[in-house]
């Protein structure tokens, strides 16, 4: 009877040891935007980019801080996925494929698509520290930057305004001990390893991980999951803009190259342009 | 076996809805596909046929990976020798999938 008991109480005592260690329930904010294989147009009248009619999806980088999470609940580091969108009614399609992917919950902070278009990432993060404050997250991922308007404010002013730690531009999240994650971040010239406590801001870099496919069947499943939509008005969120977009233009244009029939005609043409000495 | 044949379809047919190439090339070769084997009844070679269905979609995961993923490499880093090491790695890890 002994022998059976002592190893599975400690088997036991790790385990719960491990669970109070981190038990967080994460909350993932993604954006759709304009996917990212679109050829994106500039609207004649130069004040954005043409977004009707246009495939949307995920945020890719934000598909990666999604993909961190599910992966923390699938090791048992996480009890409880929510994704998290501020957008027009449009957004939900975005929720749907993050519950495909393997959120539990999703909770959608409205506006109409004039305001969406408006909107800031002062915005989203005031929308993202308001449903924080409303429902306890130990922890919020989100993309390191969103590919339309590659502000990646976000994670550093929700991480001002909750005055919670972050650990921006992740490569590697791995629990830190004592409530706290080890987080390895991509800087220029190499690697930053930092622990933060919990709860805190983390945003995700491009080698984090490989992001799931949303198969068919997930697809189905998701569409019995919970999805919450909340007014950013009843949040009470000013939606005031704080920048205003003077105009939107397209990169230049390359100038097309030239072709010459011979390498006498090359040379010469470099020497005019002084690229080889004479 | 029927609802597994079916099943496999609707998951290749959703799946081609952003293949590079469109999703109507994707979807007439999809149906040819199947069409060229309707008169199999041999329940061990559809079988065989149903694996190797399952190992396409795995492919064309890998390859919208892939591709979604040198896309932003392509766009937000900076080409240097260590940023195509760790890309190598990352491709060798989606192929190995």
């Amino acid at each position: 009877m002994f022998v059976f008991l002592s190893p599975s109480l400690s088997l036991f005592s790790s385990f719960f040891l491990c669970l109070i260690n981190i038990k967080m329930r994460i909350l993932v904010g993604v954006k759709r935007v304009v996917d990212y294989a679109v050829k994106i147009r500039v609207k004649p009248d130069k004040t954005g980019v043409i977004t009707e009619g246009v495939q949307h999806s995920m945020n890719p980088f934000d598909e990666i801080a999604l993909e961190e999470a599910v992966k923390l609940k699938e090791k048992k580091l996480a009890t409880e996925v929510v994704a998290f969108s501020f957008g027009g009614p449009k957004s939900a399609e975005v929720l749907r494929t993050a519950l495909a992917k393997g959120a539990d919950k999703a909770i959608h902070v409205t506006v109409s698509d004039a305001e969406a278009a408006k909107a800031e990432p002062l915005h989203v993060a005031q929308a993202l520290q308001k449903i924080v404050e409303q429902e306890k997250f130990d922890a919020v991922f989100v993309g390191k930057q969103a590919i339309d308007d590659d502000a990646s404010q976000t994670a550093p002013l929700l991480a001002g305004l909750l005055d919670w730690p972050q650990a921006l531009y992740a490569s590697k999240v791995e629990d830190g001990g004592a409530g706290s994650l080890k987080v390895t971040r991509e800087i220029d010239g190499g690697l930053d390893t930092i622990k933060v406590k919990l709860p805190a801001v983390l945003s995700a870099d491009l080698r984090l991980n490989e992001p799931r496919y949303a198969t068919l069947p997930n697809i189905m499943k998701a569409k019995k999951k919970p999805l919450k939509a909340i007014a950013a008005k009843e949040l009470g969120i000013d939606l005031t803009p704080q920048t205003s977009v003077l105009e939107v233009a397209e990169p230049a244009q390359r100038k097309a190259g030239g072709f010459v029939a011979d390498v006498s005609e090359l040379i010469a043409k470099l020497k005019e342009k002084g690229l080889v000495k004479a | 076996m029927r609802s597994r044949v079916i099943e496999l379809y609707k998951n290749l047919y959703h799946m081609g809805k952003e293949y590079p190439k469109g999703s109507q090339w994707f979807h007439e070769r999809l149906k040819i596909a199947f069409w060229k084997n309707k008169d199999i009844t041999d329940p061990a070679k559809i079988d065989e046929l149903l694996k190797r269905g399952d190992f396409v979609v795995k492919e064309i995961e890998a390859l919208y990976k892939l591709r979604k993923y040198r896309a932003m490499k392509q766009r937000y880093y900076e080409n240097d020798e260590e940023n195509e090491k760790e890309t190598k790695n990352f491709e060798d890890k989606v192929q190995k999938v």
